[in-house]
């Protein structure tokens, strides 16, 4: 019998509509605006973060630097979690934190709504940020949401032993001059090395290089004024095209979906040898090819630059304590202490000036033999393009073409052509 | 008609009251107090209930509905007034009925096994065993696992290409099974992981049922001569029509609404690349949550909770239909 399930199911939408309700009546905050006094009155400010932001040390220096503060400090395990609360409290009205948390890819949806959140744009803070980092937070009229914290510069890594073992150059400098700078040049080291005939494949998974090639596009699936250009834009059909080309016509990919049971367990053994890696992605492969050795990263990125993943301090324009809230947001964003939540989490960062600094700089991984991960992602962050437009839909389309790339290249139960008129039925229903 | 019901003198009670006796009256009213009392308290003592799901289950139930006659953001909130046009759209809609296909293959395939293997269980529960308590909670164990632990366990085992199951096949010489491309396959392994859970917990309902059975009936069939499985048949399973029939409504409530597993049987959640496992919870969810349209969201909530309507009610009529020709031997 299911009831217990059917109760919690019942009671959970309850509770969401509830919450809903409740936003019909939200009254207007009766707050101090961004702009008013800070550091005299006594005041408790709540941050709300997910994962690990490496700000343990630093809250508990800034209550010392500012003793009227108090911070409580809200965790959440995952992403997924933070961003249900979020968009929850959002339609509620109430509950939010002082400061937000949010996540790059949330801001497109986030960015509807501007007047949720405190626009704040400062003179204090400008030029902080690598400028895509900024650029993508902030609205077509100039309304910035929210300060950067850390950042996902990519860079390709690879696996030496599998690049030595079908006869090609294996030490970072030789493999980032091998891989070029475009996307041919990385399909064309792909070939070669499978036509060694070693048996894995050159790239993990096609919906992944989508993500890496489709992220260098200026606007793939939206125009500003919001009509959905996805079906016609030559852009997005080539570069799908050239991915399920390196995928099929030229074997390049394992066949993997990126972040199922079998990719990770293509780590262990060993179905390709390169893949895109932002900063945080070294931990998931070193995590996931744990005992393989071999691992190391090239100072290079296909097409330029990419970024994946990042976050941003919000201010949400409910909360009672705003001004507060953006000078401890404002703090806690400096260049200074970015680098001691790099070096508490390794979150990396996404200040200029942070880039610069000999601790960042310094920096080595062990398990990609040694390579200055630090230098490397720094400039990895230099070379990140302007930032590509994203509006309200992108993340449906994206999940819908994800989809159809995964038809073609993991299911392997559609041709290309198949799989894009699918692509264009699912654009059409949203 | 009602002119001359005006003309009419009111009733008699006027005149009664005239002699102003307040004894009478009070007497009237404490009688009459007692009457409310005894009709009305066993309402009040059961109310509790009713006032709770009237706030957390209809009140959800009825706003839902009118959430689904508007343009509703999940953000935004609620919009223009459109009737219909959600409905509308939404059944026509590939994917909906995609979903309302897939939702109905994972009900039987997980509801059909449930229920027959879960009355063999309780059958062998119910045969004279040592330690019979320590297999009584064996069977529930799988029950207190975290529907998303099955999931992310059984998705291990079911992994295309380093599965368990599938490595295990291979020993065999069969192919491996192409568990998240194919439909079937993926709704077999899905159906598997509710099955896990639920079989274990109907055993124990139908166990309960069983002991309820007088064992003079089955003293009885022993003496007529009849061995072990034709009692099952004969004397068990009749007698737990009652019990079937419960299961078997429960068990299509839960089928129908089920989310968890097929929502963790991939790392994006969205029922696969093709949509092979996609469930109509997963479709509201996909809708609500992904593209935040509420209103599409709601109306297909509605169309589900019609389904399901309409779903138990054939059922209720089918299995009464079984218990009558069974009863009048």
């Amino acid at each position: 019998m299911k009831f217990p399930r059917k109760l919690a199911a019942l009671s959970a939408s309850a509770a969401c509509l509830a919450l809903a309700l409740s936003g019909c009546g939200a009254d207007a905050p009766t707050s101090a605006g961004p702009t008013g006094e800070t550091g005299k009155e006594p005041v408790t400010l709540s941050l709300a973060t997910f994962n690990e932001f490496g700000y343990e040390d630093l809250l508990k220096e800034y209550q010392t630097l500012n003793p009227n503060v108090t911070i409580q400090h809200k965790k959440a395990a995952t992403t997924n979690e933070a961003r249900d609360n979020l968009t929850t409290r959002l339609a509620a009205g109430s509950g939010l934190s002082d400061i937000e948390a949010i996540e790059v890819d949330w801001l497109s949806e986030l960015k509807e709504y501007p007047d949720q959140f405190v626009d704040l744009k400062d003179p204090a803070v400008e030029g902080r940020w690598l400028e895509w980092k900024t650029e993508a937070a902030t609205t077509q009229d100039g309304h910035l949401i929210g300060y950067g914290t850390d950042s996902g510069p990519e860079a390709v890594c690879y696996n030496a032993a599998l690049l030595e073992a079908a006869g090609m150059p294996s030490d970072r400098e030789s493999v980032a001059k091998m891989l070029g700078t475009t996307w041919d040049s990385y399909f064309d080291a792909g070939k070669k090395f499978v036509a060694a005939g070693t048996g894995p494949a050159w790239f993990d998974s096609a919906g992944a290089i989508y993500q890496g090639m489709s992220n260098q596009m200026s606007k793939a699936y939206e125009n500003e004024d919001g009509t959905v250009i996805a079906a016609d834009n030559p852009e997005v059909k080539e570069v799908y095209t050239k991915v399920l080309n390196a995928s099929t016509k030229d074997n390049l990919s394992a066949h993997l979906g990126q972040w199922s049971n079998d990719w990770v367990a293509g780590f262990q053994s060993q179905k390709f040898a390169t893949t895109l890696c932002p900063g945080w992605m070294l931990g998931v492969i070193e995590g996931n090819a744990a005992g393989v050795k071999g691992w190391d990263v090239a100072n290079v990125f296909p097409g330029g630059g990419g970024n994946w993943g990042g976050s941003y301090l919000t201010v949400p324009s409910q909360g009672k304590n705003q001004a507060e809230a953006k000078k401890l947001a404002a703090w806690l964003t400096a260049p200074e202490q970015q680098i001691k939540a790099f070096t508490a989490k390794g979150t990396f960062p996404s200040q200029v000036e942070a880039l610069t600094s000999e601790e960042l700089l310094g920096q080595t991984n062990a398990f990609f033999n040694n390579a200055p991960t630090g230098k490397i992602f720094a400039e990895r962050a230099k070379a990140v393009g302007d930032s590509p437009f994203k509006g309200p839909k992108f993340f449906a389309i994206n999940d819908a073409m994800q989809q159809a790339l995964t038809r073609v290249d993991v299911d392997k139960s559609d041709d290309a052509e198949a799989s894009w008129a699918k692509f264009l039925t699912a654009v059409k229903s949203l | 008609m009602s002119v001359t019901d005006r003309v009419r003198p009111q009733g008699p009670s006027l005149d009664e009251e005239k002699p102003g006796n307040r004894d009478v009256r009070r007497l009237a009213f404490s009688q009459q107090v007692s009457k409310w009392d005894v009709k009305l308290s066993p309402y009040l003592y059961i109310s509790p209930f009713f006032l709770l799901f009237a706030l957390t289950g209809l009140f959800p139930l009825l706003y839902t509905g009118w959430v689904s006659l508007h343009n509703w953001n999940l953000i935004g909130g609620q919009g223009k007034f459109i009737g219909f046009e959600n409905f509308g759209f939404v059944l026509g809609q590939p994917y909906f009925w995609n979903a309302v296909g897939n939702t109905l293959s994972i009900f039987l395939l997980s509801s059909v096994p449930q229920v027959v293997l879960a009355l063999l269980i309780a059958a062998v529960l119910d045969a004279n065993l040592r330690a019979k308590t320590f297999w009584r909670m064996g069977v529930l164990v799988p029950f207190v696992v975290a529907p998303v632990a099955v999931g992310l366990i059984f998705n291990n085992l079911f992994a295309d290409q380093f599965g368990l199951v599938n490595e295990f096949l291979g020993l065999l010489g069969l192919d491996p099974v192409r568990w998240h491309s194919d439909q079937l396959a993926s709704h077999l392994a899905i159906a598997t992981m509710v099955n896990f859970r639920w079989i274990g917990y109907n055993a124990l309902i139908f166990l309960a049922a069983m002991q309820a059975i007088p064992r003079d009936v089955f003293e009885a069939a022993t003496i007529d001569g009849a061995g072990r499985v034709r009692q099952f048949l004969s004397v068990t399973v009749p007698m737990l029509r009652p019990t079937v029939i419960f299961v078997a409504i429960t068990s299509t409530i839960g089928g129908l609404q089920i989310f968890d597993e097929p929502r963790v049987f991939d790392q994006s959640g969205l029922g696969g690349a093709d949509r092979q496992w996609q469930t109509l919870t997963m479709y509201i969810w996909e809708l609500g949550w992904g593209q935040r349209n509420f209103g599409r969201a709601s109306a297909v909530a509605w169309l589900l909770f019609l389904m399901i309507v309409l779903i138990a009610l054939v059922n209720f009529l089918l299995t009464r239909r079984i218990a009558n020709q069974g009863g009048r031997k």
